[in-house]
């Protein structure tokens, strides 16, 4: 399943960086940031529970820019 | 503005008003009367008094630093800040601490504050406009379940579920209607503002709006297969394909920050040791400071910002104009077109049959025409239609009516023979006219000739064919006034067709009588003989040409919505047909490419000056941080130039 969720990203760099690290999070088949739509697309991976994998990727986003927030 | 955005606000005023409270009270008289003797506390007092506005304007960026550090991540702009601006205060304490002057430190991040801050409003703004006039997302969709109607958010909608659709909610989900009925709004998904009506059993797309009844629809495709998933997919994709520039700006600044930095410990480090090997004074404080300034300028931001920024821009502004762009490369090859390639039908011609011309009649042109119209009331082939437009276009035509019409006889692969108020009419081709025994004139026009016998008599023929498109040749007039070297016509229609209507529209080149296959190879010919530097441009209508819109450096499909393999292979999608269309896209990434380079080169050269001067000791602080924000506001402001694209 292939999700979009509102993220509050400031800037261009941080959000190549969060597409990176959300990536690595397990349950993510394959994720995209976009900075000018303020998007983040995750697709999951067969099984992976949306809120708990959702709560990991925030996390990642946070280690790299602390302000970060995703509405899901 | 947010909430966010005006929590610095406030907090850059405080600052500022205190740093200002600083300098105008005369600090060192009352620090004087009040501790007389007492340097140290009064250089203590005085650092302390400096720190409230610092700390005040950058709590934050030493934070985001101190955590930086912490998940290994140094070497971001919140980390070189806070080495620059606590070097600053070091070095005042080192040189002259008591009476020392701590401005610099403070303004340096209150600056910065204010580029962050000016950027992120200015950003927000922009992205703000462009998608606000894209947002075409539906929030939810209220779908069938155990009988009754529950709200779940698109994505979960199986294919062949029931949904209900409220006036002024828009349609989640591709389907067909099995209850109700309703105009739709479909300009945001056509730019066509005239109301559709639809009801039981018409399909419906999603993205339209449902402006008067309660609608149920069966849906027929996931969200993520609908037409508005697709468009919005274009829209948020866009970002993702890098262009070149972009690519080379993301280097760039890899490699920019590690080498302004590595720069900036040699110029601290190096001549003071030579000096102090040459027996000269170290020099410690000027070569840090030196330092330090380089480490204010090492922050790529105006770069890293402006050139996403001006693609987004650029893609913006053509999506306003109907033009979707699926990517800031496709933006950047566009720009370099050097050849376009047009297919014919549907593209440069409207694909729609048309009286152009009546010949050799002895007849008023509105009574052969009437006659003919009359005579083809009864079919629906589209040539027929094209005689009732014409007839009913003629100054002072009257309605067709059927009753004046007797005996059609429908004559399959030549014609129709009919009895109009009582004369027999008979049109056709060549062969009935043969057949009758008429004897016809020929006709050097191309097209399809219907030639006309009336009581038996011929009364000459209407030409009738494919009509070019108002704006064809102005477009390809205005191509070629932006730098396109050679237009191209691919089409499979007869040469002598071909050719009149690339004399009619300014073409260099004709291809002609080609089947699919021979398009590819043509292509795949001139893309060979192209430049290395330009790129070759296709636009066509999307039908049985989505090899050639694959195989294209840029694909463009016209008139397209709907069609899935278009949207698929193209690169860039013009909503509607208009082929002035393809001169706009170009238009726009010229300029917009144009602004790319501005701020690549501009913002490039004002940081190497600045650079140069601060190593060579000429700029201070003050100068570094003031071309840093300065540039990045500049170059903000210029990217922001890229959406104003309607007058193009």
């Amino acid at each position: 399943m292939k999700k979009t969720y509102k993220i509050e990203v400031d800037c261009a760099k941080c959000a190549n960086e969060m597409e990176a690290a959300s990536k690595k999070v397990k349950g993510v088949a394959d994720a995209g940031v976009n900075f000018m739509t303020q998007k983040i697309t995750v697709e999951f991976a067969e099984g992976a529970d949306e809120a708990s994998v959702m709560k990991a990727v925030l996390k990642a986003c946070k280690k790299v820019d602390s302000d970060c927030e995703i509405d899901f | 503005m947010k909430k966010k955005q005006k929590k610095k606000l406030i907090r850059i005023i405080v600052a500022a008003a205190l740093l200002i409270l600083l300098n105008v009270l005369p600090l060192p008289k009352i620090l004087g009367s009040l501790f007389k003797s007492q340097d140290l506390i009064r250089g203590f007092v005085r650092l302390g008094l400096f720190l409230i506005p610092y700390f005040i304007i950058g709590y934050d960026i030493l934070l985001k630093a101190a955590k930086g550090i912490k998940n290994l991540r140094p070497l971001d702009e919140c980390f070189l800040m806070t080495i620059a601006t606590i070097g600053a205060f070091a070095l005042e304490i080192y040189e002259d601490f008591p009476n020392a002057d701590y401005n610099e430190a403070v303004v340096v991040m209150l600056f910065y504050q204010i580029g962050e801050w000016f950027q992120s409003v200015a950003v927000g703004k922009s992205r703000k406009s462009i998608t606000d006039l894209m947002d075409i997302r539906p929030d939810h969709a209220m779908v069938l379940r155990d009988g009754t109607f529950v709200q779940v958010s698109p994505e979960e909608v199986e294919p062949g579920e029931i949904i209900t659709v409220h006036p002024g909610e828009r349609v989640p989900i591709d389907g067909i209607i099995t209850e109700g009925r309703s105009s739709l709004d479909m300009s945001a998904l056509t730019g066509e503002s005239i109301p559709k009506s639809a009801g039981e059993g018409d399909e419906i797309l999603s993205g339209c709006i449902n402006m008067s009844g309660v609608l149920k629809i069966r849906t027929t495709k996931e969200f993520g297969q609908s037409t508005v998933s697709r468009i919005l997919e274009l829209v948020e994709n866009a970002g993702s394909r890098k262009s070149k520039s972009e690519d080379f700006i993301s280097k760039f600044a890899r490699i920019y920050t590690p080498v302004v930095c590595a720069l900036a410990l040699c110029l601290a480090v190096l001549p003071p040791v030579v000096n102090l090997f040459a027996g000269h004074a170290p020099g410690w404080g000027s070569w840090v400071y030196r330092a330090l300034t380089f480490l204010v300028i090492s922050c790529p931001c105006a770069l890293v910002i402006s050139i996403p920024l001006s693609f987004f821009a650029g893609i913006g502004g053509a999506g306003k104009e109907g033009i979707l762009i699926k990517g800031s490369n496709y933006l950047e090859t566009l720009s370099k077109a050097g050849i376009v390639v047009f297919d014919k039908t549907g593209t440069l011609t409207k694909g729609v049959f048309k009286v152009q011309d009546v010949h050799h009649s002895s007849m008023d042109r509105k009574e052969l025409l009437e006659l003919a119209a009359h005579a083809e009331s009864g079919s629906d082939h589209p040539i027929a239609a094209s005689i009732r437009n014409a007839y009913l276009e003629c100054p002072g035509a009257g309605e067709i009516d059927e009753s004046r019409v007797k005996d059609i006889r429908e004559l399959g692969g030549h014609g129709v023979t009919a009895v109009v108020d009582g004369r027999e009419v008979a049109a056709g081709n060549l062969k009935l006219m043969a057949q009758k025994g008429i004897e016809a004139g020929p006709c050097h026009s191309v097209g399809t000739i219907i030639h006309m016998a009336v009581d038996g008599n011929y009364e000459g023929h209407l030409v009738i064919a494919d009509e070019v498109k108002e704006h064809s040749a102005e477009a390809i007039r205005q191509l070629k006034e932006n730098g396109v070297r050679k237009t191209v016509m691919l089409t499979g229609d007869a040469d002598s067709a071909a050719r009149e209507i690339a004399s009619e529209t300014g073409i260099d080149e004709v291809c002609s009588e080609l089947l699919p296959e021979g398009k590819v190879e043509r292509i795949n010919g001139l893309l060979s003989e192209k430049d290395k530097k330009e790129s070759l441009i296709y636009a066509g209508d999307g039908l049985n040409d989505a090899p050639a819109l694959a195989l294209a450096d840029v694909g463009i499909a016209m008139g397209t919505l709907g069609t899935d393999a278009a949207i698929e292979a193209a690169d860039v999608v013009i909503m509607d047909d208009d082929p002035l269309k393809v001169a706009k896209a170009l238009k726009i990434s010229r300029k917009c490419m144009r602004i790319v380079y501005e701020n690549i080169w501009v913002t490039i050269g004002v940081k190497v000056i600045c650079l140069i001067l601060g190593a060579l000791g000429i700029a201070n602080m003050w100068l570094a941080i003031f071309a840093d924000v300065g540039i990045m506001v500049l170059a903000v402001l210029n990217a922001i130039r890229a959406l104003r694209v309607k007058k193009l």
